[in-house]
């Protein structure tokens, strides 16, 4: 890992931990967010946290760029010897996998794919090494994944799967980006699994659809009363294959205010994840019975 | 307070200064794409800096009013008509009661905006006014304003007719220089593709909103060669995804650089090349498509320089105005 310090212009510091995405630089990132907005450092207007990287916005009126960078660059030391532990939680996720709607998209913009002859799932499934769609998306759901990033658009989380390397799926994002996706679209590209929060662009390659509302900025939906994004980083989520029933269900009762997310508290380590993957992820998922 | 919107123009959007504090979840700071404008149209009508207003891009909007209001029209040069007859822009005018306010074709720039005595007052949603559609958030019911509805306005403190010195405005300049700060992820191209980037002569593409402005016409980018970190993805234009800072400049696949604006995504997989510098940012909302620009490069003293102009510049009017 080698921290890369760079200026968006002349109103940002850009923080990049590592090139490549892991758990140890999505850690590492956290923690020294962490030390930075400790620092209550005069200028700072917001923090941006990434997969592997961070974003300081400062006002270049109160405090030189120059000086903003060495005062980051400061507090490096504290990141590294910060804590990989977590208090956080495990959320199940319905997912409608190979539904009507992402299917009818994905068949308007079949030019723009690598492979108009074949699904996205299809698609998916072999360049991952499955011999069907059916144990693809088995795979994709078996085991849980960490959420690294919140943004793009309004809440729209990242996913980290809680795997072994070579376990983990990746797949490239569309040739070129569809106008048009499906809100609370289920998807994946690169190696990282993403909700779309609302309708709009988008290149991931699509797998299914949540009927949980993550984004809602009328504040209605019972568990968004408090705040109109679900997600933020550091949550785990476990995928669960629903039905055409179960999913026009949930979604009747996400309108009504009946639903309640099932949510566990939990502590993630990293290092007890990283000794042994297999235990760490049945214990998080343990956590969720009885909820 | 309030006046009816009788035709909605092409894409009329309530804007103020934006909501900062919320890109960590994708909500992005958002408020008028040329702030210079909309602080001067304020200042005109005796408002604080930060109230809201109307942001019309390409075509103005049909507004009918129900109060006699001040009003203030800034930005992009485009006639303003008041029961038809013309009115100064860059100057407050007094619209009666049960008049009609309207505009004639666009002559230059882009985006006008329209200050009210009073400011608009909507409900303001995570601390502002502004719309930002793909959120549903500000504006009315999180979209831009459309025929029919009736816009709310505060109790105006004053009546004040005000016009600004147009020697004032900053000169426009043909081709339009936008300052770059490179930086980011500039270490992915080659040096031969660097120094093109400069060289070339760009031009606004069609695609060009409050989210981020396409150019195109320019030569596509050659990237130094590299095994493709794990999580990126396999093109060369990608990274892990990050966060994306305002006036960034990303360029998909190599070929036409896309600089977000006011109601940027937060982050995403692909490489940034730079910023355009904070001052400049203003001069990107009054871009037309096939507009012909150069992006000049510049240090951060440059960039600092040029903040501290255009700080001095709205100290000048606000003491003229003041």
């Amino acid at each position: 890992m080698k921290t890369r310090y760079s200026f968006g212009g002349d109103e940002h510091v850009y923080v990049e931990v590592d090139e490549e995405m892991s758990l140890e630089a999505f850690f590492v990132a956290l923690s020294l967010r962490n030390a930075v907005a400790e620092a209550n450092i005069p200028g700072v207007t917001e923090i941006c946290p990434a997969n592997a990287s961070f974003e300081v916005r400062f006002n270049p009126d109160v405090i030189s760029p120059d000086e903003m960078m060495a005062r980051i660059k400061e507090l490096e030391h504290k990141a590294e010897a910060g804590e990989k532990r977590l208090d956080t939680r495990i959320i199940e996720i319905p997912v409608y996998f190979q539904d009507p709607w992402t299917h009818e998209t994905l068949m308007r913009f079949r030019e723009r794919h690598q492979d108009p002859e074949a699904t996205d799932l299809e698609y998916a499934a072999r360049i991952n090494g499955y011999d069907s769609v059916e144990a693809f998306i088995e795979a994709f759901h078996g085991q849980p994944w960490f959420v690294s990033m919140v943004g793009f658009v309004a809440g729209l989380p990242f996913l980290y799967q809680l795997v072994e390397r070579e376990k983990q799926i990746e797949v490239p994002k569309y040739l070129r980006p569809r106008t048009d996706t499906p809100k609370h679209t289920v998807g994946i590209g690169g190696c990282f699994g993403c909700i779309y929060s609302v309708r709009g662009a988008g290149g991931y390659q699509m797998f299914g659809i949540t009927p949980m509302t993550i984004f809602d900025p009328t504040q209605t939906v019972s568990y968004l009363q408090d705040f109109m994004v679900f997600f933020k980083p550091g949550d785990i989520v476990k995928w669960k294959p629903i039905d055409r029933a179960e999913f026009d269900r949930i979604e009747a009762a996400v309108k009504d205010g009946s639903y309640t997310p099932r949510i566990a508290q939990v502590t993630f380590d990293l290092e007890a994840f990283n000794a042994d993957m297999a235990s760490t992820n049945a214990k998080l998922m343990e956590a969720l019975n009885g909820v | 307070m309030a006046f009816k919107v009788v035709k909605p123009g092409l894409s009329t959007t309530i804007q103020d200064l934006g909501r900062p504090g919320y890109f960590h979840l994708g909500i992005p700071e958002g408020g008028a794409m040329d702030r210079f404008a909309m602080r001067v149209a304020n200042m005109l009508v005796g408002n604080d800096e930060a109230e809201a207003g109307l942001e019309a891009v390409f075509m103005g909007p049909e507004l009918s009013f129900e109060d006699d209001t001040l009003v203030a029209v800034t930005g992009g040069e485009m006639p303003i008509l008041v029961d038809g007859e013309p009115r100064e822009s860059w100057t407050s005018f007094v619209v009666k009661a049960g008049q009609v306010l309207s505009f004639g074709f666009l002559k230059s720039g882009a985006r006008i905006y329209i200050a009210f005595g009073g400011g608009i007052a909507t409900p303001s949603a995570l601390g502002s006014r502004s719309t930002y559609p793909i959120g549903a958030l500000g504006g009315v019911e999180g979209r831009a304003i459309a025929a029919g509805d009736v816009i709310p306005v505060g109790k105006a403190t004053d009546m004040t007719e005000r016009s600004l010195d147009k020697a004032l405005l900053a000169p426009v300049e043909t081709p339009v220089s936008l300052r770059v700060l490179p930086d980011l992820y500039w270490h992915r191209l080659t040096p031969a593709s660097q120094a093109q980037f400069f060289a070339d002569e760009w031009t606004v593409a069609p695609e060009a909103d409050r989210m981020g402005y396409r150019f195109r016409g320019g030569a596509p980018m050659e990237f130094v060669a590299r095994d493709q970190p794990f999580g990126a993805g396999s093109d060369p234009s990608n990274i892990v995804d990050g966060c994306y800072s305002y006036g960034s400049i990303q360029v998909p696949g190599g070929q036409e650089p896309i600089v977000l604006h006011r109601d940027a995504v937060s982050g995403g997989g692909y490489f940034t090349l730079g910023a355009v510098i904070s001052a400049d940012m203003d001069l990107i909302g009054q871009l037309q498509p096939n507009t012909k620009v150069r992006f000049v490069e510049v240090t951060m003293e440059q960039a600092l320089a040029a903040r501290t102009a255009r700080r001095e510049r709205l100290d000048k009017i606000r003491a003229a105005l003041g």
